[in-house]
C-alpha cells in the first residue's frame, strides 16, 4: 500500500525541515555570542540535505525520502572588532563575533516552516485518501 | 449469465493503484524541495490510462537476459519522467514547490473521486444481488 508510504517520505521530510528550523534557531541565538578568540567563537551551521532512495525497489521506481546528510560550519570569515573595554577582549584589545547573516538566517526560516508546512499538507491529504479508501462502499 | 465481479472493478483499482503511485512520487518532490541536485518526477498518467484501457500499441522491446530493464513497466508502476521546470535553481533541485502542491491535490482529488466511483459501484451490485 503506497500511501503508507507516502506518510513515511512526508515524515521525513517534517524531520529535515525541524532540523533545520533548530539549526536555525540556535544560529539566531548565538547571534551576540561574542568570544575573545577565534578559535572558541560560535560560526553559523548549515544543514545540508541529501535524498534517500528506497533500496528495496529498484532504479527510478524507488520511493524517496530525505534526510540530514550533515550539518556543515559556515567558513566566511568572522567579525573581528577593536573593544578594548569589553570584558571578553583579548591582550590585543579585540573581540570576535560570530559569522551568523540574521536576514539569511530569517528567510533560511521562512522557507524551512513553508517547506514543513507543505509537508504536513501532504500527510493530511494522504490520510484523508486513505480513511475514504477505508470506507469505500459503506 | 454472470457477472465477474473481478472484470467489473478491475479498472478501478488499477485506476486507484496510479493515482496512489503518483501521490507517492509527488510527496517525494515535495520532501526534497530544498534537496541540492534532487530532479522532481512526475508520471505521465494518460500514457498509464491508455496502458490500462489496453489501447496501446507498442512493440515490446526482446529481454535476452533477466538482469535486463523492461521498456515500458507494468500499469500499477507506471514510467516515472523528469519534469522540465520552469525556472531551475542555482543547486540543480528542479522542483517547484507550489507546481507540485497543485499537482498534489489535483491527484488526491481524483483519488477521492475514483474511490467514490468504485463504492457506487460496489453499492451497485450489492443492490442488484439483494434485488431490491
Amino acid at each position: 500500500m503506497s500511501l503508507f508510504r507516502v506518510f513515511d517520505i512526508s515524515g521525513s521530510g517534517m524531520t529535515a525541515q525541524s532540523l533545520r528550523l533548530n539549526i536555525t534557531a540556535s544560529n539566531m541565538a548565538n547571534a551576540d555570542s561574542v568570544s575573545s578568540s577565534a578559535g572558541q567563537t560560535y560560526r553559523a551551521r548549515e544543514p545540508v540535505f541529501s535524498a534517500v532512495y528506497d533500496r528495496s525497489r529498484e532504479g527510478l521506481q524507488a520511493s524517496v525520502g530525505v534526510k540530514v546528510a550533515a550539518v556543515v560550519e559556515n567558513r566566511s570569515p568572522l567579525q573581528q572588532e577593536y573593544r578594548p573595554d569589553h570584558p571578553m577582549a583579548n591582550e590585543d584589545g579585540y573581540i570576535f563575533k560570530p559569522n551568523v547573516d540574521v536576514i539569511g538566517q530569517m528567510a533560511n526560516m521562512i522557507s524551512a516552516s513553508r517547506s514543513y508546512q507543505s509537508n504536513v499538507e501532504v500527510f493530511n491529504t494522504s490520510k484523508r485518501m486513505l480513511m475514504r479508501t477505508l470506507s469505500m462502499g459503506q | 449469465m454472470g457477472i465477474n465481479l473481478d472484470k467489473v472493478m478491475s479498472f478501478n483499482e488499477r485506476a486507484l493503484k496510479v493515482f496512489n503511485r503518483r501521490s507517492e512520487v509527488l510527496a517525494a518532490n515535495l520532501a526534497n524541495a530544498d534537496t541540492p541536485n534532487y530532479k522532481a518526477r512526475d508520471i505521465d498518467f494518460q500514457a498509464v490510462l491508455q496502458g490500462v484501457a489496453g489501447k496501446q500499441q507498442s512493440l515490446p522491446l526482446t529481454v535476452t537476459h533477466p538482469g535486463h530493464i523492461r521498456a515500458g513497466s507494468g500499469a500499477s508502476g507506471g514510467d516515472l519522467l523528469y519534469r522540465v521546470p520552469h525556472q531551475p535553481s542555482v543547486d540543480g533541485n528542479t522542483v517547484e514547490a507550489a507546481e507540485e502542491q497543485v499537482r498534489f491535490s489535483e491527484n488526491a482529488m481524483r483519488y477521492l473521486a475514483e474511490v467514490r466511483f468504485a463504492g457506487d459501484k460496489a453499492r451497485g451490485i450489492k443492490r442488484a444481488i439483494k434485488g431490491e
